[in-house]
This record gives C-alpha cells, sequence and structure tokens, in this order.
C-alpha cells in the first residue's frame, strides 16, 4: 500500500513535522495545550515532550494493528488506544515530576482530545508501516514541542522579564508585562507568531512565483527569438543575428 | 442556593471555558467562521456538555469510587461521552428531525471537543456534588456557546477589514480572541 504513494525517507518525515507541517504553527492543531499550558518555558517543554511520547507510542501502536481492526469501529479502538497511553504517560509524569504534573494539571488527561493524536493515527498510522509512524510521530511530537517552546519561550520573557529555565533574566520582574502570562497574553502572542510566519511565508512564495515568473519570461523570449532568428536565417543566411543576450537583464531585474 | 447562583455566574463568565481555560480552542477557531454552524454547535455542545457532565459524575462516585478504578477516569470518561454523542444523535433524530438536520454533523465532532472532557474532568477535580457537577456543566457550556456565537459575528466584520496577507484567517482571529480575553477578564471584578 505503501508503494502506490510517494515514500518519504526517514529524515523527511522528521523535518516535514517540524518546518513544513508544523502542528502549532502551520496546522493549526492541538491548540487548547498550546494556549493553556505556555505559562513559561518549562511548561511548555513538559507539555510538547509528553505529546511526543504520546504520539511515537500512539503510532506505533496504531499502526501494528492497523490490519486487524475493522474500518467500521477503528475510531473507538484509537481513541481507547490513545486513552490506554495517555493514562500511562499521566503517571510517569506524576512519578518523575510531581511538580510538571501539577502545573500540566487538567491538560494532561486532556491529551487523548487532543487532535493532532488521532489525526496523525487516522491521516498516517493507518496504512503506514510502524517504522515510517513512529518517524512520523517523532516529527510531528518534535514539531509540536517546537511550537511549545517558542510560545513558552516569549511569554515567559515577556510576562516575567527571564526565562527560569535557561536561569537569565533581562529586565526586572517589577517592569515586565504580567499580560503575556494572563490568558489575553496566550491569544495575543499566538496571533503574532503564526501572523510573522505567515508573512514570511507569503513573501517567500511571492519571491518564489517573481522567479518562477521571470525563468518561463526568458524562455519564452529565448523560444521566440529562435524562431525569429531561424525566420532571419533563411531570408539571409550571411546576417548574424543572437537576440537572446538582450533578453538576459530581465532576469535580474525580476529577482 | 445563592452558592449555586455564584458558581453558575463564575462559570458562565469568569472563568470563561474558552476564554481564560483555554478548552474548545479547536472548535472555536474551526467552527466560528460562519454564523449558523457557530449557533449549531454551540446547541450540541450544550446538550453534550450538561448531560455528560452529570452521567460522569455518576459513573465516577457510583461505579469507578467503590471498585477502586479511579486511575481509569480518563479511558471511562471518553467512553461514556463517545456514547453519550450517540444516544444524543439518535433520540434528536428519533423525536426532533428538524435540528437533528440542523446539529447532526456537529455532533460527531463533539467526541475529540476537549470542552466536553474538559468539564467532565473539572467537575471532579472540584470535588462538585451531583447538583453542582450539573449546574457547572450546564453554565459552562452557556458561556461555551456565548463566546462561539458573538465571536463568529466579529469574524464576519473581520472579512471586511483591509488586513495584511499574512495575519488573515487564523492569526487575526486569535489576536481579535485575545481582546475579547481581555473584555471577561474584567468580570473578575464582579465576583
Amino acid at each position: 500500500m505503501a508503494n502506490k504513494k510517494k515514500t518519504l525517507s526517514p529524515k523527511q518525515n522528521l523535518i516535514k513535522g517540524i518546518i513544513k507541517e508544523n502542528p502549532t504553527f502551520v496546522l493549526v492543531l492541538g491548540m487548547c495545550p498550546t494556549l493553556g499550558t505556555t505559562t513559561s518555558l518549562a511548561n511548555g517543554l513538559g507539555m510538547g515532550l509528553s505529546v511526543l511520547f504520546v504520539l511515537i507510542i500512539t503510532n506505533a501502536a496504531i499502526s501494528l494493528i492497523r490490519k486487524i481492526v475493522p474500518p467500521e469501529i477503528r475510531i473507538p479502538v484509537y481513541i481507547t488506544v490513545i486513552a490506554l497511553v495517555v493514562t500511562l504517560i499521566e503517571w510517569t509524569v506524576e512519578a518523575l515530576s510531581p511538580s510538571l504534573y501539577s502545573s500540566l494539571g487538567i491538560y494532561l488527561p486532556l491529551i487523548v482530545v487532543n487532535c493532532i493524536i488521532l489525526g496523525r493515527a487516522e491521516a498516517y498510522a493507518s496504512d503506514n508501516t510502524v517504522k515510517d509512524s513512529i518517524f512520523d510521530g517523532m516529527g510531528m511530537g518534535l514539531g509540536f514541542t517546537l511550537g511549545l517552546s517558542t510560545l513558552g519561550f516569549f511569554r515567559e520573557l515577556l510576562g516575567t522579564g527571564g526565562v527560569e529555565l535557561l536561569g537569565f533574566t533581562l529586565f526586572d520582574r517589577s517592569i515586565a508585562a504580567s499580560f503575556f502570562v494572563d490568558a489575553p497574553g496566550a491569544f495575543l502572542m499566538l496571533g503574532l507568531i503564526i501572523g510573522v510566519i505567515n508573512t514570511i511565508r507569503v513573501k517567500k512564495e511571492r519571491e518564489k512565483k517573481a522567479i518562477m515568473d521571470a525563468k518561463i519570461a526568458v524562455a519564452l523570449a529565448k523560444k521566440a527569438a529562435k524562431q525569429k532568428a531561424l525566420e532571419e536565417q533563411k531570408e539571409k543566411e550571411a546576417l548574424e543575428s543572437d537576440p537572446p543576450v538582450q533578453k538576459k537583464p530581465e532576469l535580474k531585474e525580476a529577482i | 442556593m445563592k452558592d449555586l447562583i455564584v458558581l453558575a455566574f463564575s462559570a458562565f463568565l469568569v472563568q470563561n471555558i474558552i476564554l481564560s481555560q483555554f478548552l474548545g480552542i479547536c472548535s472555536f477557531l474551526g467552527v466560528s467562521n460562519k454564523r449558523s454552524s457557530a449557533i449549531g454547535m454551540g446547541l450540541a455542545v450544550f446538550f453534550v456538555i450538561t448531560l455528560s457532565g452529570g452521567v460522569t459524575w455518576l459513573v465516577y462516585y457510583k461505579l469507578l469510587v467503590p471498585f477502586e478504578i479511579t486511575f481509569m477516569r480518563t479511558i471511562i470518561f471518553i467512553l461514556v461521552v463517545a456514547a453519550m454523542v450517540q444516544i444524543i444523535e439518535m433520540v434528536i433524530k428519533k423525536i426532533l428531525p428538524p435540528l437533528y438536520e440542523s446539529l447532526g454533523v456537529y455532533l460527531p465532532l463533539i467526541t475529540t471537543n476537549c470542552a466536553v472532557l474538559g468539564v467532565s474532568l473539572l467537575n471532579i477535580q472540584n470535588d462538585f456534588s451531583l447538583v453542582e457537577a450539573i449546574v457547572f456543566s450546564a453554565a459552562t457550556s452557556i458561556g461555551y456557546t456565548a463566546v462561539i456565537v458573538t465571536f463568529s459575528y466579529i469574524r464576519e466584520q473581520i472579512y471586511k477589514a483591509p488586513i495584511p496577507e499574512g495575519f488573515k484567517g487564523v492569526p487575526a482571529g486569535l489576536v481579535a480572541a485575545s481582546i475579547m480575553a481581555m473584555i471577561f477578564k474584567g468580570f473578575i471584578g464582579v465576583i
């Protein structure tokens, strides 16, 4: 089944999840924990890593059972598998870091209904090999971790004046905008980050398009010039002509 | 009685589920494009949250606690929610076909709406009694509906505004949501 589709190497699969299909900034999935747990870099990172582990395990498990599960009841089966894994991760976090467990609070069991996990199970793991699914889950999870860490970093920096996890203080807490640690700041910060990323992407696409347009224009001009040259050559064989040269500056201008 | 009113008011406005608890953001951003779908989703969520809030409370205290399997709550709750959605879908289809026509599409989506599971878990976390749990669930879901419907009106206006290319869609919506969250923060002073 995998042969029909364009298969990606494990490395490509990883990078796809981190950059091109970043779940936080590009796909805009799993917004509840993204906004709810990123009051500090440490919390964002903790949440991201929990999701990373859940994604790898569920993707592997669902990929393993994909041939046994009848398609009609696949969603309930997936949800049960995910709930099981999330419960295990919940215990692990509680045992390893009780402070993280209490600061993540209700968002930890809510990983069950995180759209990224069910989305990857349904869209990828349900018809790909175990190995590919693990790498896909790893890429998506790392992308999510990156998104949450970025958001947590900026919110903590602007909201408290420093980042505790990295152990540096930029400015005093008393002049920091605690707005960014509160709920409204979460929405604003995420909106701004996605907006800036989109603006860069739009600009890049426009540049790419301009380069493509210029290339097409040059190719067309060359073709026209060739034809013209051919016709001229027919009429007067002695005449020298190389029109393509005069079209070259157009390319540079467009770039 | 007075406590219940305060609880309901706080769940509805001060601790609004979308704007201060960050639950149900996916549907908040996804469905609020059109006013009609926002109203449909809001109503469907109201039914599901209120009913499943009560049922999960009963399941937890009458089934999980006596058998000492409270650690299974995440799995059991998500199954209860999925079952509730199915039952509500069937009941509405049988009793009120016109309502089913307008809500039908949104019902299956609700199983993975974190607001539903979130309210069930909050009921347990806050040690509510059954009555408190039902009041809390109902008030919370009314808060959800109010915000999602108001926001759909705002988003329709955002479409007409001249916004930079990169900020169109989700980023502009998030910035608008930030302003709305600030307004809702003002309600803290009321209680």
